[in-house]
C-alpha cells in the first residue's frame, strides 16, 4: 500500500516536473521481454525511464541498482525494492560469483530490464563508452530485444550533487532494437550500442 | 440597452459577459467547420485555403482554453484563480527555461525562480499588496538572480544565460501574475469585481480572429517581418486591433469604464497582447521550434502552453498598469491613507 502510494506519488512528481513523454521512435511499446539500455547522468535517469513506461509494462520491467548505494539506508532499499523492484548488482567484483548473476537470473524468470551500461553517472555531452556487462547479456540470453534509448535533459534537472530538482521539460526517445551480429567482437558490439543510443539523442531535431 | 447592463449587479454582468463571449465563440467556431466542410479540390488555392482554415481552428482552440481558464478562476473565487494563475505561469515558465540553454551553474537560480520567486510574487497579488508585486520581480529578483548564479562560479556566458532566465520569469511569472491581480482590483463605483478582466482575453482573441479573418489571401499584402512571422502584417494587424477596440467599447456596459475609456483600455490590451505574441514569435524561431512545450510535437500534435498564453504574460501588466495609474484605484489610495495614519 505505502508502495503504491510511493510510486504514485513519484509518478505525479516526476510528471510536474519533466512531462515524462515517451517517444517510441524505433519500437513501439509492447510487452516482450526486452532490455532498455540509456544514457546515464543523473540519478532521476531511473524514476524517468521507468515513468515514461506505459503502466502494463512497468509491472514487468526491472532497472539496475548499485548494491551498495542503494542498500546502504532502509529508506534506499526499500524505494528500490517495493517501489521499483530493482535488481541489485555489486559494483566490485567480490570473491567468485559472477557480478551479473543476478541479472542472468531475472532474465531467467522472464523480467525486462532496464539498464545503464556506462556504469556510472556522467557530466559531458556525450556518454562514456559502455561496459562489458550489455553484451555478456546478450550472449547469454540473444533472444532478448536490446531497445536503446536516450533520456533528454534530466542532467539539468538534477545535476550531479544537487538536492532540489527543477522543473524542466524531459522526453525519453526509445529507438529501434539492435542484435550481436554473429561473430561480432566485444568492443565492436559495444561502441554500435552506444552509436544505437547517441543517434537518438539528434532524433527530436527533424522535423 | 447600456442602461439595462448597468442596473444589473457586478455578478450578472460578468455572467452575461461570459455568455456572449462564450456565444460568439460558438459561432465561430461552428461557421469555420462550416466552411472547412465545403469540397474544394486539390488545387494550390485550396491548399491555401485549408492551411487558413487549420490556423483558425487553432486559434479558436487557444481563445477557448483563454476563456474557460478565465470563468473558471471568476467563477470560483479569486483565491482560486490565484492558484490557478501561478500554476499556469509554473507550466509556461517550464517550457521557456526548456528551451533556453542553462548550465549546471544556473541550477540554484532556477530552484529560486521555481519555487521561491513564483510561489511570492503569486502570494502577493492574492494578498492584494500591489505596490510591492509590481517590483518585487524588476526589482529585487532581478539582482538575485545573477548574484544566485554569481556565486555557482561559472563565468561562461554569463549574462545570456542570466538575461534569458530573467525573461522567462518576466513573461511568465510576473506577466501572468497581473492576470489574477485585474480580478482583485476595486473601483470606487463598482461592487466587489469588476467585469473588465473577462474583456481582456476576449479583445485578445477578437482582435487576432478578425486579423486573421481579413488576412484571407485575395487581401492579404505581404507579411511585415517575414523572417519572424509569415502572417504578420500592418493591413490585418490594424483591422484586428480595430475591431478588438470596437467590441471593447461596445461591451463598455460591463466594466468599470465609460464607452471611450473602455474603448482606449481595450486598444491597449489588442496593442500589447499582439504585439507580444509576435514577440514570442520571434523567440520560437531564433530556437527553431513551431510551438513551445514538449519537443516531439510533430509527434504529439499538441502544442505548449506557452503558445496559448503568450498574448496575455504581455496584455495584463500594460493594462493592469494603465487601469491602475489612470484610475487610481482603491487599494493604493487606501495604502496611502494608512500610511498617513501612522
Amino acid at each position: 500500500m505505502r508502495a503504491k502510494l510511493m510510486s504514485l506519488f513519484l509518478l505525479g512528481l516526476i510528471r510536474v516536473l519533466t512531462g515524462a513523454q515517451a517517444r517510441w521512435h524505433g519500437c513501439p511499446p509492447k510487452a516482450e521481454q526486452r532490455i532498455y539500455f540509456a544514457n546515464h547522468q543523473s540519478h532521476a535517469d531511473l524514476v524517468m525511464i521507468w515513468a515514461a513506461l506505459p503502466h502494463e509494462l512497468r509491472g514487468i520491467t526491472r532497472p539496475i541498482a548499485a548494491k551498495d548505494y542503494w542498500t546502504k539506508t532502509p529508506f534506499k532499499q526499500w524505494i528500490t525494492t517495493a517501489v521499483f523492484n530493482a535488481v541489485y548488482v555489486e559494483r566490485e567484483r567480490t570473491g567468485d560469483e559472477d557480478p551479473l548473476q543476478p541479472l542472468f537470473d531475472a532474465l531467467e524468470h522472464g523480467d525486462s530490464l532496464i539498464i545503464f551500461p556506462e556504469g556510472t553517472r556522467g557530466n559531458a555531452e556525450e556518454p562514456q563508452p559502455f561496459k562489458a556487462g550489455l553484451y555478456n547479456l546478450t550472449c547469454k540470453f540473444p533472444e532478448v530485444v536490446l531497445v536503446p534509448a536516450w533520456i533528454n535533459n534530466v542532467q539539468r534537472v538534477m545535476p550531479k550533487g544537487e538536492v532540489v530538482p527543477v522543473p524542466i521539460l524531459c522526453s525519453v526517445t526509445f529507438g529501434a532494437p539492435i542484435r550481436l551480429e554473429p561473430g561480432e567482437e566485444r568492443r565492436a558490439f559495444l561502441d554500435r550500442a552506444r552509436l544505437a543510443v547517441l543517434a537518438l539523442r539528434d532524433v527530436w531535431a527533424a522535423p | 440597452m447600456n442602461q439595462y447592463l448597468r442596473n444589473l449587479t457586478a455578478e450578472q454582468q460578468v455572467s452575461a459577459l461570459f455568455i456572449i463571449v462564450f456565444g460568439l465563440l460558438f459561432v465561430t467556431h461552428v461557421t469555420v467547420f462550416m466552411l472547412s466542410l465545403r469540397e474544394r479540390g486539390d488545387t494550390p488555392q485550396a491548399e491555401v485555403v485549408n492551411a487558413r482554415l487549420a490556423e483558425a481552428r487553432a486559434l479558436l482552440r487557444t481563445s477557448w482554453a483563454m476563456v474557460i481558464v478565465f470563468w473558471v478562476g471568476w467563477a470560483s473565487g479569486e483565491g482560486v484563480a490565484t492558484t490557478l494563475f501561478a500554476i499556469v505561469a509554473f507550466f509556461a515558465l517550464r517550457e521557456f527555461i526548456t528551451l533556453s540553454p542553462t548550465r549546471r551553474g544556473d541550477h540554484r537560480s532556477l530552484v529560486l525562480a521555481f519555487f521561491v520567486v513564483l510561489p511570492i510574487q503569486f502570494w502577493l497579488v492574492a494578498t492584494a499588496h500591489f505596490d510591492l508585486f509590481t517590483v518585487f520581480i524588476p526589482v529585487y529578483v532581478f539582482l538575485a538572480i545573477p548574484v544566485v548564479s554569481a556565486l555557482a562560479d561559472d563565468p561562461q556566458r554569463f549574462l545570456e544565460r542570466n538575461a534569458k532566465l530573467q525573461w522567462g520569469i518576466m513573461v511568465c511569472v510576473y506577466g501572468m501574475s497581473h492576470v489574477p491581480a485585474l480580478l482583485l482590483l476595486q473601483f470606487p463605483e463598482m461592487g466587489k469585481q469588476g467585469a473588465f478582466p473577462g474583456v481582456l482575453p476576449g479583445v485578445c482573441g477578437a482582435d487576432r480572429h478578425a486579423g486573421s479573418a481579413s488576412g484571407q489571401p485575395p487581401l492579404a499584402p505581404a507579411p511585415q517581418a517575414p523572417n519572424v512571422s509569415q502572417s504578420f502584417n500592418w493591413t490585418s494587424w490594424s483591422i484586428g486591433v480595430a475591431a478588438g477596440s470596437l467590441l471593447g467599447g461596445l461591451l463598455s456596459g460591463i466594466t468599470p469604464f465609460k464607452p471611450g475609456q473602455a474603448m482606449a483600455m481595450a486598444l491597449i490590451a489588442c496593442v500589447a497582447g499582439s504585439m507580444g505574441h509576435l514577440v514570442m514569435k520571434a523567440l520560437k524561431r531564433d530556437r527553431g521550434v513551431p510551438n513551445w512545450g514538449a519537443q516531439g510535437h510533430s509527434v504529439t500534435g499538441a502544442s505548449g502552453l506557452l503558445d496559448r498564453v503568450d498574448a496575455l504574460c504581455f496584455a495584463a501588466p500594460v493594462f493592469f498598469h494603465s487601469v491602475r495609474w489612470y484610475f487610481g484605484p482603491v487599494p493604493s489610495v487606501k495604502l496611502v491613507i494608512v500610511r498617513y495614519e501612522y
